[in-house]
């Protein structure tokens, strides 16, 4: 039997506000418990809700960056039920009339392959607290810190049909709330979190099959590794003559497995009704015309833009434009460098990246700045230093050893370009390795190989290749 | 002293005839003698109100200050009150001290009045006669084996008893009117958003207003002024400007055009009762007024609305009473589900546990449209009929309950009895709209209220018009007896 995956992503990213949704306390990351929760957050008696109106404008900023209709009217809604994080014993959230409506994100799948995947809506709701079940001996600790920071839900159609569509999609969605500068993306931190709702039917059937809601993915290698886990359970189940069971399951990256925390029958009756304490937010096109005036350059607008101007390819922009900031550096690499836009996109993407992510690094706080890359580009474009050397260069300049050229000057790497040095090394090489020479001109091709590793060998990499390649094919044809 | 308005209280102090403090302590003496067979406050904060007495006192010969400083009043126990126990009528809040006060409490502070206590209500103001308290019943001054009403039974019995010059109260579907008509005082529930609802501990969102609980309109007109006003703490609140109050209250009413909804005057309204509204109306009649007889058609379906309404929302607001944060928390749960059960079985009485019954009941899937929807809808009718009515006239007025205090006990097994007390009033806050009850003659011997409802932002024309009634007549100056020296 074919099958057929079928997934659906909630995400919620908090919207990067100073203060909560609903009150005027601090909404930082990492203070000590309960330190940042007011009397409102505390839900105690009497105290009411205040929509926080940047919290607004965030949303509907993701509204038109998407293309969504933003709702002229929309409604606060409580989700009522009981947990001890949840002080109120309600989330004020949005149900049937949500601040962004339906809209729709392109995702590309590299080789210029794309999907648009359909946004179902998108609505505001307050974040509840945590609760801490370590360190309190048998009893839960309550920190609401978190209570009342608002959260932008953003739920998707079932229009993804595998894990890496799936990701492709959170990390564009991911890109996109960053450009904006409406959440900071963090996952670790869980500014950024994902849903996976996934189902699995036979191939050509229109019908979906019963889904499975998936939770707690908070990175993006975590969101693919649940769902193929989860397509496979689920193909399992069935293909044994098993039905799949409609429930919420907790994805443990420890164990890499995802078990059940509770089925449909024993999910809650929320009882949502529109909040009485807080007024419909009624929004004019003036006022989203307004927000819609702020938006930046969007990721695909950039990528676009990309791919024209700097004529790459769509996976090389795709990269580059992963980030605002990211790409901010290119842009200013090749404005600085002047040099080949596609050999200042395999840096950043390639040697950058690699570094950058290796040790945790954010791009805007790269010990390799934009203007020295640039200034290494240079030397490479000048042929001064070759690529290869151009490595050691980048490595020296990570470590702070100063720009380009302080590097090759202190560690004497400029490119030996004289033919006839070159010449010498080139005609001792060969001489020394006579029966090497023999085999070569007998027809062992891969053999050039070696005599380029010696005379590099020799000049410590700092020969110009091209003209080795040229000497020693010159030299090895002579007897 | 104690019969004297706010208005003479206030120019005796500034005259110095007595200080904020002696008057202070007049009260204080008066609530310890007399209120133990009252049992009109839950908690009596003598010393807080002692040293802002003597704040008041230092204000006062700087010769500064307003008309209400050094005036001591009382709070009903919604009110969240910083460092003063606030029940809310329930062994729930029993040890509750708020941090933080209520924006109606702060804005009177602001105005200089003394708070001499927090007086009993219906717990969690879900009552009509004060009998649901988890603190006793409150008496009926006027016949201490009967009822004041509720749910601000504490606030009116207190004022009527005269242990307090005035008091505030909450009106979330007669409770401020009905205890007013019950104990023969005036008592005025503002337009919905007239007054800030934080800091008040919520019943039902969308009905809930504070309001003035007085001897006379002149002195409720006085106590609205430093109430009302947009709060940015509520966003129901109205960003609307407060007009002076006691300006226009001797405004002439020749030409008025009074409303008397057919609906009001029908069965289940006691004879002496419609008696008392009807010679009231007729001192109108004197005073220039014209009447009219309006139809308020959908005023049946108002208190099946309200049941379903209100404990939807309340259902909702207190869920917050969960015994993990603060209020009451039962001994050694083994889990849990256990410590909510047990927390709110132990921390909530019957008639709040029927109510949150009954509105998780109509907000719960499958029932949500047949109960709560609908019973929106209803509210929109509700709403238009005063809207057709006040095409017509200025002011619509009928009897605030439909009889005079009755006993205590005697209603207190049959639910439905009880909420039908509140028949005439619960319209008026499903609509949105202010009303007022003022004292009219008494009817067999008991206090009968007046209930004139306005339009929208109308509070400054009920008051005048309750004034011209209070200038033409004595009702309101009625006082039990056995009131003491």
């Amino acid at each position: 039997m074919q099958w057929e995956t079928v997934i659906g992503l909630e995400i919620h990213a908090q919207l990067a506000t100073k203060s909560k949704i609903f009150s005027g306390a601090s909404t930082a990351y990492g203070a000590e418990p309960n330190t940042q929760a007011c009397n409102v957050d505390l839900g105690m008696p009497g105290v009411l809700p205040v929509l926080n109106r940047e919290a607004v404008c965030m949303a509907v900023k993701f509204g038109v960056a998407i293309g969504a209709k933003v709702a002229p009217r929309s409604v606060f809604a409580r989700k009522n039920y009981f947990y001890p994080d949840l002080p109120k014993g309600y989330q004020i959230s949005q149900m049937e009339l949500p601040i962004v409506g339906v809209g729709k994100l392109t995702i590309n799948l590299g080789d210029g392959e794309s999907k648009v995947i359909g946004i179902t809506r998108a609505h505001l709701e307050e974040d509840a607290g945590k609760s801490l079940h370590e360190d309190f001996h048998g009893m839960t600790g309550i920190d609401l810190n978190r209570a009342g920071t608002p959260l932008l839900e953003i739920v998707s159609e079932p229009d993804m049909s595998s894990a890496v569509e799936a990701v492709a999609y959170a990390k564009k969605i991911h890109a996109l709330v960053r450009y904006i500068e409406i959440c900071d993306g963090n996952m670790a931190e869980g500014s950024f979190r994902c849903d996976a709702n996934v189902s699995v039917r036979p191939k050509g059937q229109e019908k979906l099959g019963t889904r499975a809601e998936l939770k707690n993915l908070n990175s993006f290698r975590f969101l693919e590794k649940a769902i193929n886990l989860e397509v496979e359970r689920q193909i399992d189940i069935i293909e044994s003559g098993g039905k799949v069971a409609q429930e919420t399951r907790l994805y443990d990256a420890d164990r890499n497995e995802t078990r059940s925390m509770r089925s449909k029958e024993e999910a809650n009756d929320y009882r949502y009704f529109p909040d009485p304490d807080l007024l419909p937010v009624e929004l004019d096109d003036a006022f989203i015309d307004a927000i819609r005036e702020t938006l930046p350059e969007l990721p695909d607008e950039k990528r676009q833009r990309f791919e024209a101007d700097y004529v790459l390819s769509q996976q090389d922009a795709v990269v580059l434009t992963a980030s605002r900031e990211l790409a901010d550096y290119y842009e200013a690499v090749v404005a600085t460098a002047q040099t080949d836009p596609k050999i200042a996109a395999n840096w950043v993407s390639g040697e950058l990246a690699a570094a950058l992510n290796k040790e945790a690094v954010d791009v805007v706080n790269s010990p390799v700045t934009a203007e020295l890359l640039a200034g290494l580009l240079k030397r490479i474009a000048d042929q001064t230093i070759s690529g290869k050397i151009a490595k050691q260069v980048f490595e020296a300049m990570w470590q702070g050893e100063g720009d380009a050229d302080a590097v090759i000057e202190a560690k004497g790497l400029k490119q030996i370009t004289d033919s006839g040095a070159i010449e010498k090394l080139v005609d001792d090489v060969v001489t020394t390795n006579p029966k090497q020479a023999e085999q070569y001109r007998s027809g062992k091709d891969k053999l050039f190989g070696f005599f380029v590793g010696q005379v590099m060998k020799e000049t410590k990499g700092k020969a110009n290749p091209q003209q080795v390649n040229e000497l020693l094919k010159k030299r090895l044809a002579q007897d | 002293m104690h019969n004297k308005s706010i208005t003479e209280l206030a120019a005796d102090l500034r005259a110095g005839d007595y200080s904020s403090v002696e008057l202070t302590q007049y009260f204080l003496d008066r609530i310890q003698r007399m209120d133990a067979g009252l049992n009109s406050f839950v908690t009596v904060c003598s010393d807080e109100a002692l040293s802002a007495a003597q704040a008041a006192d230092r204000q006062l010969q700087a010769g500064q200050g307003g008309l209400l400083t050094g005036i001591p009043i009382a709070h009903k126990d919604i009110f969240c009150t910083k460092g003063i126990r606030t029940t809310c009528g329930s062994k729930m809040l029993e040890n509750f001290i708020s941090p933080y006060d209520a924006t109606v409490v702060t804005r009177l502070k602001a105005a200089g009045v003394v708070n001499l206590g927090k007086t009993n209500m219906d717990e969690f103001a879900m009552g009509s006669s004060n009998e649901t308290s988890y603190y006793g019943p409150v008496r009926n001054p006027w016949d201490t084996e009967t009822v004041p009403g509720g749910s601000s039974g504490g606030s009116a019995a207190c004022v009527a008893a005269r242990l307090a010059p005035a008091a505030t109260g909450t009106d979330t579907g007669g409770s401020i009117r009905q205890p007013a008509a019950l104990c023969g005082i005036t008592g005025l529930k503002p337009t919905y958003g007239r007054v800030s609802r934080y800091g008040m501990i919520a019943f039902a969102s969308s009905l809930d207003q504070a309001g003035p609980m007085t001897t006379s309109a002149a002195d409720a007109a006085i106590l609205l002024q430093a109430m009302a006003g947009f709060d940015e703490r509520d966003s129901t609140s109205a960003d609307q400007p407060v007009p002076d109050y006691s300006a226009g209250l001797e405004d002439d009413l020749t030409g008025l055009k009074i409303g008397l909804p057919k609906e009001y005057f029908g069965e289940g309204l006691d004879d002496a009762v419609a008696k008392s509204v009807e010679e009231a109306i007729a001192e109108y009649r004197k005073l220039g007024a014209e009447v009219i007889e309006i139809s308020l058609p959908n005023t049946h379906l108002a208190v099946p609305t309200y049941y379903v309404v209100a404990p939807a929302e309340c259902s909702s607001n207190l869920s917050r009473f969960d015994g993990v944060r603060y209020g009451h928390r039962c001994e050694d749960p083994k889990d849990l589900e256990d410590l909510y059960k047990r927390s709110r079985a132990e921390g909530f009485g019957d008639e709040v546990k029927r109510r949150i019954l009954i509105g998780t009941y109509a907000l719960s899937a499958g029932y949500y449209d047949a109960y709560y929807l609908k019973a929106q809808k209803i509210r929109h009718l509700i709403s238009d009929d005063f809207t057709q009515a006040f095409k017509q006239v200025d002011v619509i007025m009928g009897p605030t309950a439909p009889d005079t205090g009755f006993r205590i006990g005697e209603r207190a097994g049959d639910p439905v009895s009880m909420y039908l007390s509140d028949i005439y009033t619960i319209a008026v806050n499903l609509a949105g709209l202010p009303g007022i009850s003022i004292p009219a003659a008494p009817a067999n011997g008991k206090p009968a209220g007046l209930q004139i409802i306005g339009n929208y932002f109308a509070e400054a024309k009920l008051l005048n018009v309750a004034h011209r009634l209070q200038m033409a007549t004595d009702y309101h100056k009625a006082a039990p007896a056995n009131l003491g020296q």
